[in-house]
């Protein structure tokens, strides 16, 4: 069974027509029955369902709840929050308990929302396929031989598997929009700084957005609406002049959207090609202006994400070194044996690679090389970027150059699996607003249509594609 | 360049400070800054801790006291500073890295002009200053196999100052520092009390034949007195030099300094120094400051040492009894306002009292320079009595404490206390001519010219009106009645 929208959820919670209890068992149900996906990594039960009485003993009071009054939802497990543990799927984190929670978990607590469980994500957020988790990989819901995607790929799967009507993904290279791409729903990574990353496990500071994932366009505005807005805990969150999510109806007629030419040549798969160009001429059909258009330093973007984030995060990892929380190695017999055990036995193989990659291209004699090439390269790309959107107001493409692969296909070759992220990487270099909606099948498997637009104009973005999405349809 | 020679080697001396800055709370967590009295990891937030989520927060009073610190050191003031990280790991570090300024400080070149005991001026150039965060505390207990860290000084917000290398002796050395913590204190920065740590210093000492090239430096640590900066400086000098006289290499390398043995020792050498990997620290946006900032804070700031050493100049104090004036900034602050609101007699009058007698009782307790400062009206009467003649400077030394406690009215109270001089001739007379009738063979000697004489008579009067006769007019009296 679907769910309802958001919106309505939240209204027939506030009236009381539906109590958020109810709607809490019926998350808690869900995750038993769909357990061999392995999506969820801890459940919230106790306080999920005191909340959820809570709010009906409010709506009995006669008291307003807000935005999202009982809406159940899934945390990706790199948001801290409380009850359960944090372990961002590593043996590192295997046991934390956050002392204080994110600032997005508690502005959705704020507006009525309640976290019933945390979803499973490649460890530290490195991966496009989830199977980098420490705790094993989660299945496609729709098929289980294959990936959900990654990182974000249990917040993905539990909204597939309608465990919640939506789940909190992060999004540094394309973590949120992927897996959305692979299990058929929608993701939204907003503009860098619309919502606060305090309290998120950091992976690459200035890539890491939190955006939330849904099985509509309206319902990610909804939760985006709530969620966004300067946070005095986060130093780079922008605020935003209007509300995210008015639902005015938006026409395709006479917007202007660039086809990104750099996304439909060679590596893509035919059939994903063929999803989106059909959708292409539905837009078209509907009276939007189609352009082509091309961004050469694309072709560059893979490789500077991969010297610019493993540089970051080998940096933010620095952190778990086993002396104050997290996994502590207990048999070593002085100080650098104790760093070294704890990280070795905390972190995962990709962890490690990252951590590597990083540290190498931050080493002195490589930093010009690496990590200052690389800045240029951003720069080249935000200015190439900022040039197509003096023509078009939009950017229109595929989300993948592929569909959802096989569990185990690309776990020895990893530039194989980088690979799945070279549309997505872009949008987070440069920090604009991007959106991945299912625009139909290929192999058997959803297509992913991604939608980016200037920094700062989420509105509009979350409006072109709620339009899009009723053309789809 | 003769005079710094030593042995025929010439030495150069750079030195780095750490100024703690005195903010409310830490450099980017909203936790009390101060450590004093705190019990150990008592004032921590989970950034402190370096837990996973948490975010620097930029303290903009930490912003504000190193554009006051640029301001006092005569430098350029960065339109947009950038913060980095620097990258080791220790487990008083909790992030795994701080966060400081490296290619983009937000102090630029600056000139500091240091004086020597002689009175000597000297300028020193400042390369620049940045902003960082402290690490935490780690100690090891003597005989245990373990160490203990305290968080609570972690994330401190520190300005490091950088000098050129253009320091050349120990003196020179102590002197430089000593200039840094007058201008830290004056400018408001800090609390500048280096018994807590607030400055440290570090000194890179190098020593060459050749004048125009520098030697191989050892940087000595952690030096928190003016003397230790000193001896730091002449020891590293002395043994490179003897190993240089060796025939032996000096080995770059971080030496600290041991106060018992007043030496310094060998701590890592630059085989183990580490690869920071600096980046850009990218949750933290630039500092931007504007032109009206800096003006704007150029407006508050107060006259500094160099300006009132040039004040209190004019004012005929010398250069040792103005070093000791701008010690204590609120004696200073008494001294320039007497200086600005009364003549030049009465304000080196109360100088040397605050100097002299005040600065004995304030060093016991018994007075406050608080006090001082609001009974500089009666000071300035007490003074006025004294060029008076109407009351002996050791009477006026007397009332002092009387006066500065009680704020009583020096007039009245000498009075009360029968100390006003008797300067009216008739009185005098009769006293005058008693005692040269009782002291005949020294009246006489005055007579025959042996006029040292003449101050055993004035004592003698000076006794016998209970202290009260004003010498000046006795001796005058003396003179006329032995002339007649």
């Amino acid at each position: 069974m679907n769910w309802d929208s958001i919106e309505k959820i939240a209204h027939d919670v506030s009236s009381g027509k539906v109590t958020a209890e109810s709607l809490v068992e019926r998350s808690l149900g869900a995750i038993e029955e769909t357990k061999e996906y392995n999506a969820i990594l801890a459940v919230s039960k106790i306080r999920a369902l005191e909340r959820a009485r809570e709010i009906d003993q409010k709506v009995k009071n006669g008291e307003n709840i807000g935005k999202l009054a009982g809406v159940p939802f899934i945390a990706k497990d790199n948001f801290l929050t409380f009850d359960t543990t944090t372990t961002a799927s590593s043996h590192m984190l295997e046991n934390f308990h956050a002392p204080y929670q994110a600032t997005a978990i508690e502005r959705l607590e704020a507006a009525g929302a309640i976290m019933v469980a945390k979803s499973n994500l490649d460890s530290f957020a490195h991966g496009s396929s989830t199977e980098n988790s420490a705790f094993g990989p989660t299945l496609n819901p729709l098929d289980k031989s294959k990936v959900p995607g990654g990182s974000s790929g249990g917040s993905a799967a539990a909204v597939a598997l309608k465990i919640a009507p939506f789940a909190l993904g992060t999004d540094t290279g394309g973590s949120i929009r992927l897996p959305a791409s692979f299990c058929g729903v929608v993701g939204y990574k907003p503009t860098y700084g619309l919502v606060s990353r305090y309290g998120v496990v950091a992976m690459a500071s200035s890539t890491d957005v939190i955006g939330p994932i849904t099985t509509s366009v309206e319902d990610a505005a909804v939760v985006l609406d709530v969620m966004s807005g300067k946070d005095r805990f986060d130093g780079t969150t922008i605020d935003r002049d209007l509300d995210i999510y008015d639902g005015k109806p938006f026409s395709l007629k006479g917007k202007k959207i660039g086809l990104l030419k750099e996304y439909l040549s060679s590596g893509i798969d035919e059939g994903v090609k063929k999803v989106v160009l059909d959708t292409v001429e539905k837009i078209k059909a509907q009276g939007a202006e189609i352009v082509e258009v091309s961004i050469p330093s694309i072709s560059l973007s893979l490789a500077c994400y991969y010297v610019l984030v493993p540089a970051e995060v080998s940096s933010n990892l620095s952190r778990y070194d086993g002396q104050r929380y997290g996994l502590s190695d207990t048999t070593a017999k002085n100080l650098d044996e104790s760093f070294e055990k704890s990280r070795a036995a905390g972190f995962e193989a990709e962890n490690k690679r990252r951590i590597m990659i990083g540290t190498y291209v931050l080493s002195s004699g490589y930093y010009d090389a690496y990590y200052k090439k690389a800045q240029i390269v951003r720069t080249k790309l935000i200015n190439e970027f900022n040039t197509v959107f003096e023509k078009v107001d939009y950017l229109i493409g595929p989300t993948a150059p592929m569909t959802a692969f096989e569990i185990g296909k690309n776990v020895d070759d990893q530039l194989q699996m980088y690979l799945a992220d070279i549309m997505t990487v872009s949008a987070n270099l440069v920090g604009i607003p991007s959106i991945s909606i299912p625009a139909g099948n290929a192999n058997s498997m959803p297509v992913g249509l991604q939608l980016m637009a200037p920094q700062k104009s989420d509105r509009n973005l979350l409006a072109l594609a709620a339009a899009i999405e009723k053309e789809i349809e | 360049m003769e005079k710094y020679i030593i042995k025929g080697y010439y030495p150069t001396i750079g030195i780095e400070c750490h100024v703690q800055l005195k903010t409310k709370t830490k450099l980017f967590s909203g936790i009390n800054n101060d450590a004093r009295d705190a019990a150990p990891n008592t004032l921590i937030s989970p950034l402190c801790v370096g837990l996973p989520g948490t975010l620097p927060i930029l303290n903009e009073q930490a912003v504000a006291l190193a554009i006051r610190a640029g301001l006092a050191l005569r430098a350029e003031i960065a339109e947009e500073s950038v913060f980095d990280r620097k990258h080791y790991f220790y487990p008083d570090l909790p992030k795994g890295y701080q966060i400081t300024q490296f290619a983009q400080p937000i102090v630029g070149k600056g000139i500091v002009e240091a004086h020597l005991d002689d009175g000597t001026l000297f300028a020193v150039n400042i390369t620049r200053a940045h902003l960082e965060e402290d690490a935490g505390k780690s100690t090891h207990p003597a005989g245990e196999d373990y160490s203990l860290v305290d968080l609570n000084r972690a994330g401190t917000p520190l300005l490091e100052i950088v000098s050129e290398p253009e320091i050349h002796s120990g003196e020179e050395a102590r002197a430089y520092a000593h200039e840094l913590n007058l201008l830290m204190k004056y400018a408001e920065v800090s609390e500048a009390d280096l018994f807590q740590g607030n400055m440290r210093f570090d000194v890179n000492v190098s020593v060459s034949k050749d004048p125009e090239k520098l030697g191989t430096r050892s940087e000595t640590k952690n030096l928190n007195s003016f003397k230790s900066v000193e001896k730091a400086v002449e020891f590293e000098i002395l043994r490179q030099i003897d190993l240089l006289e060796k025939g032996q290499p000096i080995v770059q390398e971080t030496r600290g300094w041991d106060d018992a043995k007043q030496k310094t020792f060998s701590q890592r050498s630059k085989e183990d120094a580490h690869d920071y990997r600096y980046f850009p620290e990218p949750d933290v946006p630039p500092i931007v400051v504007t032109k009206e900032a800096i003006e704007a804070t150029a407006q508050t700031m107060p006259l500094l040492p160099a300006a009132l050493r040039e004040r209190f100049g004019t004012f005929g104090l010398s250069s040792p009894q103005i070093s000791i004036i701008l010690e204590d900034r609120e004696l200073a602050a008494i001294i320039r306002f007497i200086t600005e609101e009364h003549d030049e007699k009465t304000a080196r009058t109360i100088a040397n009292w605050c100097l002299g007698e005040i600065m004995r009782q304030v060093a016991d307790n018994k007075l406050t320079w608080q006090a001082v400062m609001s009974a500089v009206p009666q000071l300035v009467t007490l003074a006025s009595m004294v060029d008076d003649n109407r009351l002996s400077s050791t009477a006026a030394k007397e009332l002092l404490e009387e006066i500065v406690t009680d704020k009583k009215d020096p007039l009245k109270l000498a009075e009360d206390k029968n100390l006003i001089q008797i300067s009216d001739d008739g009185a005098l007379v009769m006293i005058v001519e008693q005692v040269l009738n009782d002291n005949v063979k020294a009246a006489d000697d005055v007579r025959s010219g042996e006029l040292k004489a003449i101050g055993y008579l004035v004592g003698q009067v000076m006794k016998a009106s209970a202290g009260r006769a004003n010498p000046a007019v006795v001796q005058a009296l003396i003179k006329k009645q032995l002339e007649k």
